[in-house]
Order: C-alpha cells, then sequence, then structure tokens
C-alpha cells in the first residue's frame, strides 16, 4: 500500500490541481495494473456496500485503547473524521503488514460474507499492522467513500496524462459498465467496453459577466435576450439511439436524470443539445442543494425523482442529424432545436422563449424583474454568434441581478470538512425580531483564511454551549449575507427562505445593534 | 488556593510567603519565568528570576535593562522561607519546571514540557511533589508523537527528494524554540539559511555559551543562493513575498498541530511534520505519574478534557485557566496558539 499511501499523502496536501494530476499520472506509471484498476474503483464512486459498522470499529477501538466514550468523542470531535481519529488514538503498531491496494481491497470486500468475530479479528490485526497514515486509508477502503479531493476529472486527468488517450473518451470508458474482476487496465482505458463514438461530447461554449453598459454592445437587433437560469448545464448527446449526459464540468451524469433520457427515447436523429438541467416542482424552482442530492447520489431512487424533479431547458444545438453545426450562426441553430422540441413533445424538456425587445431600454426592468420567474438575470448572445468552443470574450454574455443583501449576526458556527475540518466555516445567522433574534440563514464561510482563523478563535472563546460539532456563540459577530432571492417559508421559523445565501464579507465596523430586523428583511420579498 | 501558599489570581499563580508569581500574565513585581516564550515571560515586570540560558533570550525580546537574575538547574534559592528551584523541562535551551518548597509542600510549576530528549535542551527531568501544575497542549490521545529517528527519517527523505529535483526545502517554525531543534535535525543535509528573526534569537542562546549548528543568514538579494539548500524561517512569514521569491522553494511547516490532516491541509503547505516542543498525550500522562503528586492542576491546552480524564483515573486534578497559549500583543506566535484546531 506504499505507493498509494504516498498518492494520498501528496494529493492531500495540495490545493494544485495540476500537482494532483502529476501525482496521479505517477502512481499510474509505477502501479501495477490490478492496483491501478482498484484505485479507479475507489475514485469513481463504483463503491460497495460497507462491510463493517462504524459503531462496531468504535467499540474495537475503545476496546484495544481502554478510553472512555466521552474521550472518543472529544477526539472525534476534533478531527473531524472517524477513520482518522481511530488511526491516531490506536496504540503502536505491534507488528508490520504490506500488501497491496488491490489484495486490501479485494479483502476487505470479503468480509462482507465473514462472520462478526472474523470480522473483529481481521480488522484489529490490520490495525495494529499498519502505521497511522495506512491505518487511516484502511479504515476509509472499509468505508468506501474515500472524499480527498480528486474528482473524477482530476482522476482522468491523471490518467490522460499517463495514456495519453483523451479525457473525454477515459470519462466514457470510466463510466461504462466494468468491474475491476472481468476487465484489464488496457482494455479499460481503450475502451473496449464502449462505443466513444455515441458519447463524444463537445466543449461547452462559456459566456463572460457583462464588462459594460448593454448600450456598448451595440444594435439591439443584432442581439437576443433569454432568461438565466441557475441549475447545472448540460450537454445531451443522442447517438445511434444511445443518450448521454455531460455535465460542465465534463463528467457524465447520464444515470442521474433519468427523465430526461427518456425524454429523448423516440430521437431518431443523431443531436446534441445544450441547455440547463432544473429543479422544478409544482412551477417553483427549487434549491440547488436540492439538485445536488441527484448529483452526489449514484442510484436515484424513486423517492428522489417525486422529491426533486428536473426539467431540461434547452437553448442551442450543436449537432444536427450527425453533422457538427457550430460554425452555423445561433439563429440557424435555433431553428434546428425548434424542430426537435417539437417532435419530442415531452413535460420534461422546453425551450423557453427570447425575450422580445427592440431597444436596450426595454431590457433593463426585465432583468431587474427576473427573480420573479426564480431566474437570476439574462443572458444575452449575438444572433450570428457561432458556438465557440471555451470562453471566448464578444459574443455570449451573461447580465446577472445584483444579489440581495442583508447584515445579520453569527448565533451558531459549526466545523468544516475537508482542507477545513479543523475549523468554524459554516454559521447560523440571525436578525432581530423585538428582543429576539431569529434565525435566517446557515451559510458557508466566503471568507479569507485568515477571517477564518480569526473567527474561529472568537468561537472556541466564546462558546456558550456545545452540541456536538456545534457551538452556540455570543451574538457579536455581524457578517454581510448575500443571496440571489427570498420568498415566504412555512418551513423557516422565520418565516423567510433565502436562495443561495452566502457571506459577502465580515462587517467588523458593525456590532449586532446593527443588524437587520425581520420587518426589513421582508420588505425585500418580491411583490410582482 | 492551589495549596496552603499557592493562589490563583487574575494576574497569575503567586506565592504567598514568597510574594513572587510564577509566568504572571500581567505586571507584578517578582516573576518567576519557566522559559523565554512570549506567553510566558512576558514585558512589565519589576525584576525576573529564570535560568542562565533564559536571560539572554528574554533580554532580546523584553529589554536589555530589564532586572534578571540567573540560576543553574537544581540551584536553590531561598525567597521569603520559600526553597526555589528549577529542573530541565526538555521545551526548549533553558527552559525548565519551578518547584517550591514550602514548609515540607512541595509544588511543582511544570511551565511547557517535553519528555523525549530532542539533543539540544537539557532532558525533562521528573520532580516528586504533592501538587503538580501541568500544561495540556496537547492533552488528546490522537496526539501522540513519533521517536524523533523516524521524524529525522522522514525529514532527512523530504529533503533529499527536493534536493534530487533542485527544488529548495523551506522549514516554517517559531524563532524560538522550533527553529533550533530544525536546525539541529537538519545538520549535515545541506548549507542551512535561516531568517534573521532567528538569527537573533540564535545570537542571544549562543551568547549563554550554547553553540548552535552551522548556518548562514538568508540575503533574499542573494535568493540564488539559497536555490536547492534548506531555509529556516519563521512561520509568519508563510505566503510572503519574501518566501515566494525563494527559488523552486518547497514549503514544510513543523508543529505538534501537523499531526491532523485538517490542519496539514489547511495551511496548504508542501508538507507537514508534527515536530512539537510539547509533551504527546503519553508524555503528559508519565510526567504526571512520575511527580507522585496527588493533586494536579491543568493549565493551557486541553484543561477540561484532561482534567476530567485524570479524576476518572483517580487524581484530585482541576483545571486552571490562564493567560497562556495565547499571543500576545507583538503577535509572536508559539505552538500553542498557531495551527491549532479549533
Ligand atoms: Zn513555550
Amino acid at each position: 500500500m506504499k505507493h498509494f499511501s504516498q498518492l494520498i499523502s501528496t494529493v492531500e496536501m495540495t490545493n494544485k490541481t495540476n500537482a494532483k494530476i502529476d501525482a496521479l499520472a505517477h502512481y499510474f506509471d509505477t502501479a501495477p495494473d490490478t492496483d491501478k484498476l482498484h484505485l479507479i474503483t475507489l475514485f469513481t464512486g463504483k463503491r460497495r456496500r460497507r462491510p463493517v459498522r462504524t459503531n462496531l470499529m468504535r467499540e474495537w477501538c475503545l476496546e484495544i485503547t481502554g478510553y472512555p466514550e466521552w474521550l472518543f468523542q472529544e477526539c472525534y470531535s476534533t478531527v473531524g473524521d472517524l477513520g482518522e481519529t481511530i488511526a491516531l488514538i490506536l496504540p503502536q503498531p505491534t507488528h508490520r503488514l504490506d500488501r497491496s491496494l488491490s489484495t486490501w481491497m479485494s479483502e476487505i470486500k470479503s468480509l462482507e460474507s465473514m462472520e462478526e468475530e472474523k470480522v473483529e479479528s481481521y480488522v484489529k490485526d490490520a490495525w495494529m499492522g499498519l502505521e497511522p497514515q495506512e491505518r487511516f486509508i484502511f479504515n476509509k477502503l472499509i468505508g468506501g467513500s474515500f472524499r480527498i479531493g480528486i474528482s473524477k476529472k482530476t482522476l482522468v486527468n491523471g490518467l490522460a496524462k499517463h495514456t495519453g488517450r483523451q479525457p473525454a473518451q477515459l470519462m466514457h470508458s470510466l463510466m461504462g459498465q466494468w468491474s475491476p474482476e472481468n476487465i484489464s487496465f488496457q482494455e479499460l482505458v481503450s475502451g473496449e467496453h464502449i462505443n466513444y463514438d455515441d458519447s463524444r461530447p463537445y466543449p461547452f461554449c462559456l459566456a463572460y459577466p457583462i464588462d459594460k453598459s448593454v448600450e456598448d454592445l451595440g444594435d439591439a437587433d443584432d442581439w437576443q435576450a433569454e432568461y438565466k437560469w441557475d441549475g447545472i448545464r448540460g450537454q445531451v448527446v443522442r447517438r445511434n439511439e444511445k443518450t448521454f449526459i455531460w455535465s460542465r464540468g465534463e463528467e457524465l451524469v447520464t444515470p442521474q436524470f433519468p427523465e430526461i433520457i427518456e425524454a429523448f427515447q423516440g430521437v431518431k436523429d443523431d443531436v446534441v443539445i445544450d441547455g440547463e438541467i432544473l429543479p422544478l416542482k409544482d412551477g417553483n424552482v427549487l434549491l440547488f442543494n436540492d439538485l445536488q442530492k441527484r448529483l452526489n447520489r449514484k442510484n436515484v431512487t424513486k423517492k428522489l425523482l417525486t422529491e426533486v424533479p428536473v426539467e431540461f431547458y434547452i437553448y442551442d444545438c450543436l449537432e444536427w442529424n450527425g453533422i457538427d453545426i457550430r460554425e452555423k450562426p445561433l439563429s440557424f441553430r435555433r431553428q434546428k432545436l425548434q424542430g426537435l422540441v417539437a417532435s419530442i413533445q415531452s413535460p420534461v424538456v422546453h425551450m423557453p422563449k427570447l425575450i422580445a425587445f427592440t431597444k436596450w431600454d426595454e431590457l433593463h426592468p426585465v432583468r431587474e424583474n427576473a427573480r420573479s420567474v426564480n431566474s437570476e438575470g439574462l443572458m444575452l448572445k449575438e444572433r450570428n454568434s457561432p458556438y465557440h468552443t471555451g470562453r471566448k470574450k464578444g459574443d455570449w454574455w451573461k447580465w446577472k441581478v445584483d444579489p440581495l443583501t442583508i447584515d445579520a449576526v453569527m448565533i451558531y458556527a459549526q466545523r468544516g470538512h475537508g482542507r477545513r475540518s479543523g475549523h468554524y466555516t459554516d454559521y447560523t445567522l440571525a436578525v432581530r425580531d423585538g428582543d429576539n433574534l431569529v434565525t435566517i440563514a446557515k451559510a458557508y464561510s466566503g471568507l479569507t483564511d485568515k477571517e477564518i482563523t480569526e473567527v474561529s478563535r472568537f468561537v472556541r472563546q466564546n462558546a456558550i454551549e456545545k452540541f456536538g460539532p456545534v457551538r452556540t456563540v455570543k451574538p457579536e459577530l455581524v457578517f454581510e449575507i448575500a443571496f440571489e432571492g427570498i420568498a415566504l417559508s412555512r418551513r423557516h421559523k422565520s418565516g423567510v427562505a433565502l436562495r443561495f445565501p452566502r457571506i459577502k464579507r465580515w462587517r467588523k465596523d458593525k456590532s449586532a445593534a446593527d443588524i437587520d430586523t425581520l420587518e426589513s428583511v421582508k420588505q425585500l420579498i418580491y411583490h410582482g | 488556593m492551589i495549596n496552603s501558599y499557592l493562589k490563583y489570581t487574575d494576574k497569575g499563580i503567586f506565592c504567598i510567603p514568597g510574594k513572587f508569581y510564577l509566568d504572571p500574565w500581567k505586571p507584578v513585581d517578582r516573576a518567576i519565568i519557566s522559559h523565554g516564550h512570549a506567553d510566558h515571560a512576558r514585558p512589565g515586570m519589576k525584576h525576573y528570576l529564570c535560568h542562565h540560558f533564559t536571560t539572554p533570550v528574554i533580554q532580546h525580546r523584553i529589554s536589555s535593562d530589564i532586572s534578571v537574575v540567573s540560576k543553574a538547574y537544581g540551584e536553590v534559592t531561598d525567597i521569603h522561607g520559600v526553597k526555589v528551584s528549577l529542573h530541565p523541562a526538555g521545551h526548549l535551551i533553558g527552559s525548565s519546571q519551578i518547584r517550591l518548597e514550602y514548609k515540607g509542600e512541595v509544588a511543582v510549576f511544570s511551565g511547557d514540557y517535553k519528555v523525549a530528549p530532542d539533543g539540544l535542551s537539557a532532558p525533562f527531568e521528573p520532580v516528586q511533589c504533592h501538587t503538580f501544575i501541568t500544561e495540556s497542549t496537547f492533552g488528546l490521545p490522537i496526539y501522540r508523537w513519533e521517536p524523533q529517528e523516524v521524524l529525522f527519517n522522514k525529514i532527512k527523505n523530504w529533503v533529499s527528494q527536493n534536493q534530487a529535483k533542485g527544488y529548495t526545502s523551506i522549514f516554517l517554525g517559531y524563532s524560538l524554540g522550533k527553529a533550533q531543534r530544525i536546525m539541529k535535525l537538519v545538520e549535515g543535509l545541506g548549507q542551512v539559511y535561516v531568517h534573521t528573526a532567528i538569527e537573533n534569537v540564535n545570537k542571544a542562546i549562543e551568547s549563554a555559551g550554547f553553540p548552535l549548528p552551522d548556518r548562514q543568514i538568508m540575503n533574499i538579494e542573494n535568493k540564488t543562493d539559497m536555490e536547492g539548500k534548506i531555509v529556516v524561517a519563521p512561520p509568519a512569514l508563510f505566503g510572503s513575498k519574501m518566501i515566494k521569491k525563494i527559488p523552486h522553494g518547497r514549503t514544510a511547516m513543523c508543529s505538534g498541530w501537523m499531526q491532523v490532516r485538517g490542519s496539514r491541509r489547511w495551511r496548504a503547505v508542501d508538507a507537514g511534520f508534527a515536530v512539537s516542543d510539547h509533551a504527546d498525550w503519553d508524555g503528559l500522562l508519565g510526567a504526571i505519574k512520575a511527580t507522585e503528586a496527588s493533586k494536579v492542576f491543568v493549565t493551557h491546552g486541553y484543561q477540561a478534557t484532561l482534567a476530567k480524564y485524570l479524576n476518572e483515573k483517580g487524581y484530585e486534578a482541576y483545571e486552571l485557566l490562564t493567560g497562556y497559549g495565547e499571543k500576545d500583543e507583538a503577535g509572536v506566535d508559539t505552538e500553542n496558539e498557531e495551527n491549532k484546531p479549533v
């Protein structure tokens, strides 16, 4: 496991994606083929059921160390990770185990069918035969979740560097049907189990935030305007009657959106469509977090499908009848799209109408009121523009509404995860309601590392109450929170829900006496 | 009251018959100082008493004209009937535990301490007492240090990997204590350059007659000289322009907090070595046991946790809130504060 342990150490110490890719490529250059396959399995979410329950592992660890439960809890709450806590508090190893990654992974897999006592002695023996860093990895292998900052895309880029193959093709290979038992590393990377020609995506054309006044864009007649939706950018590739969905991160997200797959079922021609996947229920746009649930789940359950239904708002066509039409003008591509949407006739796929305007003046009020239709602003595109590769300034602009802001005071703080696991990064903020403070939003810190360290110190020194990882603190620190929208909500104690709240800045110049009141917050609700 | 003659006050721990304070955090007339770190040796005392090696350090840090009396380890001074002596704490050069004896009742104030020898400071010596006042900076069982040889090998490997690629190995460690220890650990691995803040402390230590390993002073004007070599700098410089100017620099943070992944990743350094000048969990428990004290007072760190654990283990233990472990106004860091997971 030495190579692997080294890879993990390198990857978790760096924030630089390139350094991670290099470390992965180096691993692929040196590790045996079976280990490579297992590593890919580990980082592509092809996980197996957890063979050992966490409370058993905790129990065994307490047995070995003799520590009281509360002390373990104290350690856990400092470390923020169960596997790591166990790895650190166990005594020095008594012997030395040296096995390959694939051996460990197959052994752990076989635990599923073993009796509990045998599992117990296997785990305890492994713990006492490994150094803390290896123990930590072993615990993570058991847990099956290895969140250490290697995204699918980083993995694919590392693999691309090692093999010299196209990242998108490798992505499709990795997403295809395979398991380390029935494929060789060579077969996997050469994509023998897939047909890449069917799934091959185009690079997304990206827009810049507008950096001048719209009037400076020239003749309004040359431009089209549409609402900007804040979902997930998606590219649907339909070829040979097979459908693939690529996200903007160039990840295949096909299994996450069965309703979109179904909508394209009847399409006979080869087409590639660009659009936005939006979580929509009863005509209301849901929170982005809800959409995140769809992305993070390997299997989308029926329950999730009804809880977070999605729709596909389409706005561009890249390939028509198998022909790449990206160089054709936008107006031409949209005509093709019109024909397609008429033939699909699905409640899930829409082609939003363009906003009619003849003068730029007419567009200002539309943008200002964008929130009333759950949109975050406008997209302006040159009618003759081709579909560019990547970001190219000049033809496509984002024209977002300004975020709403309020000042609120921090009342609870919670530790973050991953890189920030030791620090308080998640804050619950409140506004004034008469003599009371009422929770208005929970926001992840958008502060600098230095500010987070400072806030964390404040939390440590001013905690009134501990509740697990949460600290109730003296209401003293005031933050300006920005958000994209606000609506009445019965689910929230304050009676309002903020859309995408985040901390804009720390108002060190303000005290708790200066924060907003619930009344002033409610006045921000759009009355249309 | 801590015992029959020691009292906890808002200025620090006060010895009533001796009329002196132990590492006070507010100005007082007489202060006995355990070691030179800023949170233990503060400015503003009328008279200081400390170990020979600590004197030049506090003179450098506070002022050269302070009134200070120096003592050797084991030397007994009688102050109004209280027998006062200093004993090695192993935390850094000159660091001392303070032993007090009055009418046959013995109390020991640990200051900061480390039990494993580091080849530089006088090794920690357990002192029997009735009442032990201990620090608890790393008072959780997740903090257990690797033996010095294992750490040394890790550091050596890291340096030689860097050397093979032409990278400069930059170590970050506090000017007083950690920096000298790093210098000792990397001695012989390559030319060492130290930041002037560290060199000033080095000079103070050497002026007390304690020789330190060979080094040169880093001069960013001649930055190419440092390429592929070893640099030791204070942690406050992390991310600074000066550090960024060092060609092909790879940075390592040396601190006990580096034991936890979250802290390593938080600092976004290239490497983190859990090199600490404090006792780890086993070290604290071992030291407490060795004093044979029946009463234990736990100061700065995980005082609540350690005190609770000691009570469960049959000690009469209390937590004591002190001013140690916090940054002083000058912002001088010690290991107590910086990088600590919260
Ligand atoms: Zn100290």
